[in-house]
């Protein structure tokens, strides 16, 4: 059967195929989808397949190895920044080893175009010594999904699954099962003493996870591909960085090509590659893991290893494009031939075109808010608001540049702390509702346990909005998450934002800013967004 | 047999239900399809593009390389003008809204937006949102500028309604007639 699917559709689908019983995840771009698919899907529905959001990745992680633990398949969805945020549990996954497959999804952003860096999860699925699969189409993806659970249970580790933006957004003609495999059964297999990461088990889990790294390079040897041709160039490609070698040549390329879809990298492919060739061009999406690796691997005397880092042949930022490794082999061909090379000309941009950036919806509660704190925050000399993640992040632009920083989840509330403890004054905090629940609790009971001189504003409009309208965590709790914490009731104060309603925000932020200690505003109003939704 | 478009647009005016009923036409023929879409924040407000693909042999990139676009269909005129680096410098064609959408302090002065598409040889410019609203249907603005890219599209009209009726099938036969109706008022002012 065919369908159109985005990458992130494809994953889901080949997890349900897979005889999936859970997906836990924190919404993320661009790996969003993937839950979102697994929700509406007639047949996850029918299984009672779990993939109820979850508080952050982390919670997300620690609930797919309970799943695990008794024996079912479960997945891990995230952006790249979220694998960050589930560290703890995914590096010791590896010690633990899993019952029912367990398979981390995650979807990286390289040129940001929704994130904050442009990290790859490669090196972290590397650190954890877990095998990582990297699909290059929506359609591999999908293949792959089956196989990545059998994996999992086979070598008892959780599998990295990596793909980015350009596959994860994209759809395409995906032939997909009629039917799906059954999910296992619930089982009492997982044994204490595999999963008590007290030292002396650790220590004896250690020594079975690096002995079994060789094993994990030759389970890769069916997936990574080796085509050998005439040609001095050797290239290896990993995920869609193929598609656009293809591209390039029309589907036929004439140099040798390792793509490598399987990690630990494949040292006797690699080898036999370069057996072939005398220089290794390296084309891959993201930041130069592979190039990196074949650099100290090969002798620099006797091959010659380009790509993002040496020679600059392809950007060392951003992600890759069909011109970018076009021009990188235009560039290879001049080369050899002994020509000048110039990059083929390109029609420029007209200058009448100007930058659109996003901004905050006409009508969205939180430009009430930034409209009223920028209104107050006249009046002080030096003042600093630590922004957050979320929609309201765009409060930085014009016309409100209202916000000083935004690094990651939850760091408004920790920062505008930390700043008010080297004085700062006043030190006000903006979260949204969800990133609140996601990291921003645990910073504002060190702020109320200190006592320290902040305003912490939590924007709740109801919803995870960035991400499109998700479900949030906390809705219709914040208030008793605040004084649970050991806010002062009396301290924690909702408003409406409305701009009718300017003139009573104004004067409860400025009370509570003028309050010595932590106070707590909530603006409440429904996203836009999700309201024309839940009126249609 | 090949056909690669670029769909434009600011986040939120319907630029991914354009490429919906060209990918659910092409798809129904059994060619081959790649769509790359923008998702997250750009959607706020901001320009989004959608790079489609159609192909009857394997479509490697999903992205359109530079100067390879058949056509670029626009919700907005300037947006439209963001692509042509994309767009064949020989045989491209621009489909565009003429309906500015203005949220931005720095947009450029109308005569200079004008002056920018004289020097384009084959542009269809229709103002489809008072197309939409002067024949009662607002919100099918973006089927007019479909039914007027037909032509440079290359896909039968009787396909393109096909695909619209399919897709539209769930939402009720009005909304599926007011789209057929949308369809022929811009197959029908690309003409003329």
């Amino acid at each position: 059967m065919k369908k159109l699917l985005l990458g992130d559709e494809a994953i889901a689908l080949g997890a349900i195929n897979a005889g999936l019983s859970g997906v836990y995840a924190y919404p993320g771009t661009p790996s969003t989808e993937v839950t979102e698919f697994i929700q509406g899907n007639p047949l996850a529905i029918e299984r009672g397949i779990h993939s109820r959001w979850s508080t952050n990745e982390k919670t997300a992680m620690e609930a797919a190895l309970g799943m695990s633990y008794m024996g079912k398949r479960a997945m891990v969805c995230m952006k790249h920044v979220g694998l960050n945020v589930c560290m703890d549990p995914f590096v010791n996954s590896a010690m633990t080893g899993v019952g029912g497959g367990v398979v981390v999804l995650v979807a990286d952003d390289p040129s940001m175009h929704s994130s904050q860096d442009e990290q790859d999860s490669r090196y972290l699925g590397s650190f954890a010594m877990v095998p990582i699969l990297e699909p290059r189409d929506q359609q591999q993806a999908y293949d792959m999904m089956a196989y990545a659970f059998e994996l999992s249970e086979k070598r008892s580790l959780p599998v990295l699954m990596r793909v980015t933006t350009r596959m994860a957004h994209s759809r395409a003609v995906v032939e997909v099962a009629e039917t799906a495999a059954p999910q296992n059964e619930l089982n009492f297999n997982s044994q204490a003493k595999d999963w008590v990461l007290l030292p002396v088990n650790a220590r004896r889990k250690n020594d079975i996870l690096v002995g079994l790294q060789p094993s994990l390079e030759a389970d890769g040897e069916a997936w990574n591909k080796l085509a050998i041709k005439d040609s001095k160039l050797g290239i290896i490609t990993s995920g869609v960085g193929w598609n656009y070698v293809m591209e390039a040549f029309g589907g036929d390329c004439p140099h040798s090509v390792l793509h490598i879809t399987h990690y630990p990298l494949p040292h006797a492919a690699i080898a036999q590659l370069c057996e072939n060739c005398e220089t290794v061009l390296v084309v891959e999406e993201g930041q130069p893991f592979i190039e990196e690796k074949i650099q100290g691997m090969l002798p620099q005397e006797q091959w010659k290893v380009i790509g993002k880092l040496n020679g600059a042949y392809l950007p060392r930022t951003g992600e890759l494009s069909p011109d970018s490794v076009r021009e990188a082999f235009r560039r290879i061909d001049a080369e050899v031939t002994g020509t000048e090379y110039k990059p083929v000309p390109e029609v420029a941009k007209p200058e009448v075109v100007v930058a659109r950036p996003p901004a905050l919806c006409q009508g969205c509660g939180h430009r009430s808010v930034y409209e009223a704190l920028n209104l107050v925050l006249k009046d002080y000399e030096n003042p600093r608001v630590f922004g957050d993640i979320g929609c309201y992040t765009l409060g930085f632009l014009p016309p409100f540049r209202a916000l000083h920083s935004c690094v990651d989840m939850g760091a408004s509330i920790t920062m505008a702390k930390g700043a008010a403890d080297a004085g700062q004054f006043p030190s006000i905090a903006v979260i949204g509702d969800s990133t609140f629940t996601h990291s921003g609790m645990t910073g504002l009971l060190d702020a109320i346990n200190e006592n320290a001189n902040i305003t912490v504003i939590i924007s709740d409009n109801l919803t995870t909005a960035m991400t499109g309208g998700q479900d949030s965590a906390g809705t219709s709790k914040y208030e008793a998450i605040c004084t649970g914490l050991g806010a002062d009731p009396a301290h924690v104060r909702v408003v409406v934002p409305l701009p009718q309603s300017m003139e009573a925000i104004t004067a409860t932020i400025r009370e509570e800013i003028a309050y010595e200690g932590v106070s707590i505003i909530i603006p409440r109003r429904e996203c836009l967004q999700t309201l024309k939704r839940h009126k249609k | 047999m090949k056909l690669d478009i670029i769909l434009a647009g600011v986040g939120g005016q319907g630029i991914l239900t354009v490429a919906a009923i060209i990918g659910e036409a092409c798809m129904n023929e059994g060619l081959l399809i790649k769509q790359a879409e923008v998702h997250g924040m750009s959607q706020r407000g901001g320009d989004v593009q959608s790079n489609l693909r159609i192909s009857d042999s394997h479509i490697y990139s999903d992205l359109i390389p530079k100067g390879a676009a058949d056509v670029i269909i626009s919700l907005e005129p300037m947006e439209a003008l963001r692509y042509l680096p994309w767009l064949n410098p020989e045989t491209g064609w621009i489909i565009t809204s003429s309906a500015r959408f203005v949220n931005i302090p720095t947009y450029p002065a109308e005569d200079a937006l004008e002056a920018a598409y004289k020097n384009q040889p084959r542009v269809v410019s229709l103002d489809v949102e008072k197309l939409a609203k002067d024949n009662g249907i607002p919100r099918s603005a973006n089927m007019i500028l479909l039914g007027a890219a037909q032509e440079a599209l290359g896909i039968e009209y009787s396909k393109l309604e096909d695909a619209v009726r399919r897709l539209f099938a769930r939402k009720g036969e009005a909304i599926v007639e007011a789209n057929l109706k949308a369809l022929a008022i811009g197959r029908d002012e690309a003409k003329k």
